[in-house]
């Protein structure tokens, strides 16, 4: 069983958000990268279908230098190996396209990563590698379990879930609680630093939407306090203030 | 020419958001002058009700009837659109951002060439190339895209256009499409879903309760408050995580984004993780007997105190008001 698990370089969910040069940049200044933690949950999952099966597993990001601290993270978690696709991640078609070409020359089983990442929240690229390589997707996924080549996956829906079936191979974006987050211990650390780390180059620069500038959503107001023996003052103003009534 | 609009269903009637989308693309048709748009509603579904897709701007549905297809197959729901897009000589889709309409949406993209941008919230500016304009960050940040590629699909975020209201019944066509086994590869064993409640990332308001409700046999006051304002009900992450509440209802950076026109928080203290969830919201109400808590900050209304006391005067007000 061959697992692939793609993972994002992202903002830790604190960050403070700003851009620079004139607007067309993140700013990265003092600010924590993490594996995505879609993808977290992904890799997690992965790791317990990886020993399951005594199978092997492989992780992949599309980023520059800078990602391959987050991509050994991923080794002390448990993969075996992992690959960089060496370029900045231009938009989600762009992504899909390296993912589609690596996954087929690895020919991989499963291939898992987060439902979307953090900081696009595209939630698109899964399903784009699905129809590039012909095989099923899924997303959300938020239970996971192998029978042999049949996979049983329940499917978060508005409201509930759909509980589902397929074959190997296939391709899921997953979600919690398909499994509790990893933290790497000291073994794997230093087991990490041995483990093999690919770069390899794009395979395409083809974009189709590509972010070109930036924005912040205008300032906050300030809240607006009511006091707590006079709700009836809250619902006028829910009515004829903020009109919602 | 014409837009292609891809509308969900929810136990028998369109869904509100995917109506919206009817709507925005009503706007972008007059904007871009691609004349009229085209509904495609798939699976089991009721003609007046396609009928009704009128009102919110769509000029004709066509319906794929294959019952197949009344649960959300990926796959083959892909499949049926790409086919009508070719069908009806389309260059752009419209959808709504949702869990089925994000994974139709992707596989979609490929099999058309077409340029895909997410959480769109609002018109395209066409006055020098395809710039749209898009929610990131969960919604702490907009970027404007560049679509290069001549077909286009855009998933519209929630609250992005007013719903339009009077538009003359659609004509309602039934659509062949051809689809094979591979279309159905997997297979859905049952669906689980809380029938006849309003779905939250559907609701227009939403009530949402926190730790510090201090357990599940306590929800009944908000369960009461979100019937009265015919809201839906959410929870923080720790209340889904310790299972007071289910899964579904975790709204947050890693559960569901809301962006209702009224969201009211109770007992939640607004980690970041949360505000993130709910920041696209219009209007904010915390309840909360901490007067530090963070979640303030990002209210536009507050009330400190002790939320068995205040929730249920507030149900009171509200039943005397409506």
């Amino acid at each position: 069983m061959k697992i692939l698990v793609c993972i994002t370089h992202v903002p830790d969910t604190t960050s403070k958000i700003q851009f620079t040069a004139n607007n067309t940049k993140f700013d990265t200044t003092g600010v924590q990268f993490i594996i995505g933690p879609y993808d977290d949950y992904a890799l997690a999952r992965a790791v317990e279908l990886r020993d399951q099966t005594s199978g092997t597993l492989t992780v992949l990001n599309v980023g520059e230098v800078e990602t391959e601290p987050t991509l050994r993270k991923a080794l002390a978690i448990g993969a075996d190996d992992a690959i960089r696709v060496n370029s900045v991640p231009k938009d989600s078609f762009f992504v899909a396209k390296q993912i589609a070409h690596y996954a087929k020359e690895g020919g991989y089983d499963l291939i898992l990563m987060g439902r979307e990442s953090i900081d696009f929240n595209g939630g698109m690229v899964h399903g784009m590698v699905g129809e590039l390589l012909g095989i099923p997707s899924f997303s959300p996924v938020m239970k996971l379990e192998l029978e042999g080549t049949t996979v049983k996956m329940a499917r978060e829906i508005e409201g509930g879930k759909e509980i589902l079936e397929a074959s190997l191979p296939l391709i899921a974006g997953c979600q919690e609680p398909i499994a509790e987050w990893k933290i790497p211990n000291m073994r794997g650390i230093m087991s990490a630093r041995t483990k093999p780390l690919n770069v390899v180059e794009p395979v395409s620069q083809e974009t189709q939407a590509e972010a070109t500038s930036y924005q912040l959503p205008p300032a906050k107001g300030a809240v607006k306090l009511i006091d707590k023996d006079n709700v009836k003052e809250l619902v006028r103003l829910l009515k004829n203030e903020a009109k919602v009534l | 020419m014409s837009i292609l609009v891809y509308i969900e269903q929810s136990e028998g009637k369109v869904k509100k958001t995917s109506l919206e989308a009817v709507s925005f693309a009503n706007a972008l048709a007059a904007k871009t002058g691609e004349g009229e748009v085209i509904a495609v509603a798939l699976g089991t579904l009721d003609s007046g009700v396609l009928a009704g897709v009128g009102s919110a701007g769509a000029a004709k549905v066509l319906h794929v009837t294959d019952p197949r297809l009344s649960e959300g197959v990926i796959q083959a729901h892909a499949s049926a659109l790409a086919q009508a897009f070719s069908k009806v000589g389309a260059k752009t889709l419209v959808l709504a951002k949702s869990s089925l309409g994000d994974a139709v949406a992707a596989r979609l993209s490929i099999k058309l060439g077409a340029g895909l941008v997410s959480n769109v919230v609002e018109l395209p500016n066409i006055s020098s190339g395809y710039q749209v304009k898009r929610s990131i960050f969960t919604g702490k940040a907009f970027a404007e895209a560049s679509v290069s590629t001549e077909n286009k699909i855009l998933a519209v975020k929630k609250n992005a256009i007013d719903l339009k209201t009077d538009g003359a019944p659609a004509a309602v066509e039934t659509f062949e499409v051809s689809l094979d086994a591979s279309d159905f590869a997997s297979k859905i064993i049952s669906t689980e879903r809380a029938t006849g409640e309003v779905l939250l990332p559907e609701a227009d308001i939403v009530v949402s309760g926190g730790r510090g409700m201090k357990g599940p046999e306590n929800w009944g006051m908000l369960e009461e408050l979100a019937k009265t304002l015919g809201a839906a009900t959410g929870c923080s992450k720790p209340v889904s995580d310790i299972g007071w509440r289910p899964h579904h209802e975790h709204v947050g950076q890693t559960g569901i984004k809301v962006a209702p026109s009224l969201y009211i928080a109770i007992g939640i203290s607004g980690a970041i993780q949360h505000l993130a969830g709910v920041n696209s919201s219009k209007n904010i109400v915390v309840i909360n007997k901490d007067p530090e808590a963070p979640f303030f900050k990002a209210a536009d209304y507050g009330i400190v105190g002790d939320a068995f006391e205040i929730v249920p005067k507030l149900t009171e007000a509200l039943k005397a008001e409506l």
